[in-house]
């Protein structure tokens, strides 16, 4: 089985890698400095009075996007090569249905909210905007 | 039925060079894989595409809770907020033991594809120990929220926090289960090819779980004690 696997150039699943162990060893560690790299920088950003404060959630928003880049290339190996096409598209559409679903809900509820009536007309003193 | 090389198109790529639905062997016809007499792609394949699959549709729940956790952020109902509650600290500290362990994770991949039984046992057992530490952290972190009287029934906000993250531990509690079963099957069986491909799905797992784990530390700890 293991070396028909070797044999044929199908299509990659999403993790395998054949490199020698040095350099597999090394993807991985690479991975992991940037992944440490941007991480402390995020918890950086939120503790530190540098930064121009309504530009943190930006920064915070395109490190996270960074980071889970990183984690897909270093650590689960897809790559834009012909063997990864398949991968590549499934993460695609999942990609466009996270953004759908929580993008969606965001716009809507927001919507809803500044639409909604006055605080003192409303019955219930719970209701929260 | 002629050698596996002897059918392969060795044409240059034409302006299709991903050849989209012809497998990646060959130009058309119909013996290239997936195509006729070409056959399915071998079982590792079918079953690491598989199980991606499942991982981007665990992915795509977990964005409808992240959705509602986002809408109801705000609403305390007077009780404590996320900046009164959350410890970034303790966030900080799970993060790099998830993130380490995901490192661990692949190292033992590494291993196993070598047929090392002794570093893949010994990686994996990383891997097991470090996602302990991350859950030890996160029901600390529960129960002392609870003990504070910020339990899931206090607001919609606190219902939305304790169903994301409690959601992504069960995640987690479910990984370590797999990964010491993981553990005895290398341990008793060996690296038969099933076993290979149950542990080239755990590893897959893991690593999701970690990338989960990015945009919840983000959304809920980084921008709550903004």
């Amino acid at each position: 089985m293991s070396d028909r696997d070797h044999q044929r150039e199908d299509d990659r699943t999403p993790g395998s890698h054949q490199a020698s162990v040095l350099v597999q060893v090394a993807t991985y560690t690479l991975g992991l400095v940037l992944a440490l790299g941007l991480t402390a920088i995020s918890f950086w950003a939120v503790r530190t009075h540098m930064l121009w404060g309504p530009g943190v959630p930006i920064g915070l928003c395109v490190l996270a996007i960074a980071q889970m880049g990183i984690h897909l290339v270093f650590f689960l190996h897809i790559t834009s090569g012909p063997d990864n096409t398949n991968n590549l598209l499934a993460l695609a559409f999942g990609v466009l249905i996270v953004f759908l679903v929580v993008a969606g809900s965001l716009w809507i509820m927001s919507n809803l909210n500044a639409n909604m009536m006055p605080m003192p007309a409303m019955m219930s003193p719970q209701a929260q905007p | 039925m002629t050698a596996t090389t002897e059918w392969r198109d060795t044409r240059p790529p034409t302006s299709d060079p991903h050849r989209i639905g012809r497998g990646a062997g060959g130009g058309g016809g119909d013996r290239v894989t997936g195509h006729g007499a070409g056959g399915p792609a071998d079982k590792r394949t079918v079953v690491g595409f598989g199980f991606w699959i499942f991982l981007l549709s665990d992915i795509v729940m977990f964005s409808a809770i992240f959705a509602t956790y986002a809408v109801i952020e705000g609403a305390t109902d007077g009780g404590p907020t996320a900046r009164q509650l959350f410890d970034i600290d303790n966030a900080w500290v799970e993060t790099v033991c998830l993130l380490f362990s995901s490192f661990t994770c692949g190292l033992a991949t590494i291993a196993a594809e070598r047929r090392s039984a002794v570093w893949t046992q010994v990686f994996l057992l990383a891997t097991g120990l470090l996602g302990a530490v991350f859950l030890a952290l996160e029901l600390r972190e529960f129960i002392d929220l609870i003990g504070r009287g910020a339990g899931p029934q206090r607001s919609a906000f606190l219902s939305g926090f304790f169903t994301l993250v409690g959601c992504h531990g069960l995640h987690v509690t479910a990984g370590l289960l797999w990964l010491g079963t993981m553990m005895a099957q290398v341990w008793t069986r060996g690296f038969k090819p099933n076993i290979a491909r149950r542990l080239m799905c755990f590893s897959l797992f893991w690593h999701a779980l970690d990338i989960i784990w990015v945009a919840l530390f983000t959304i809920v700890y980084l921008f709550g004690v903004r």
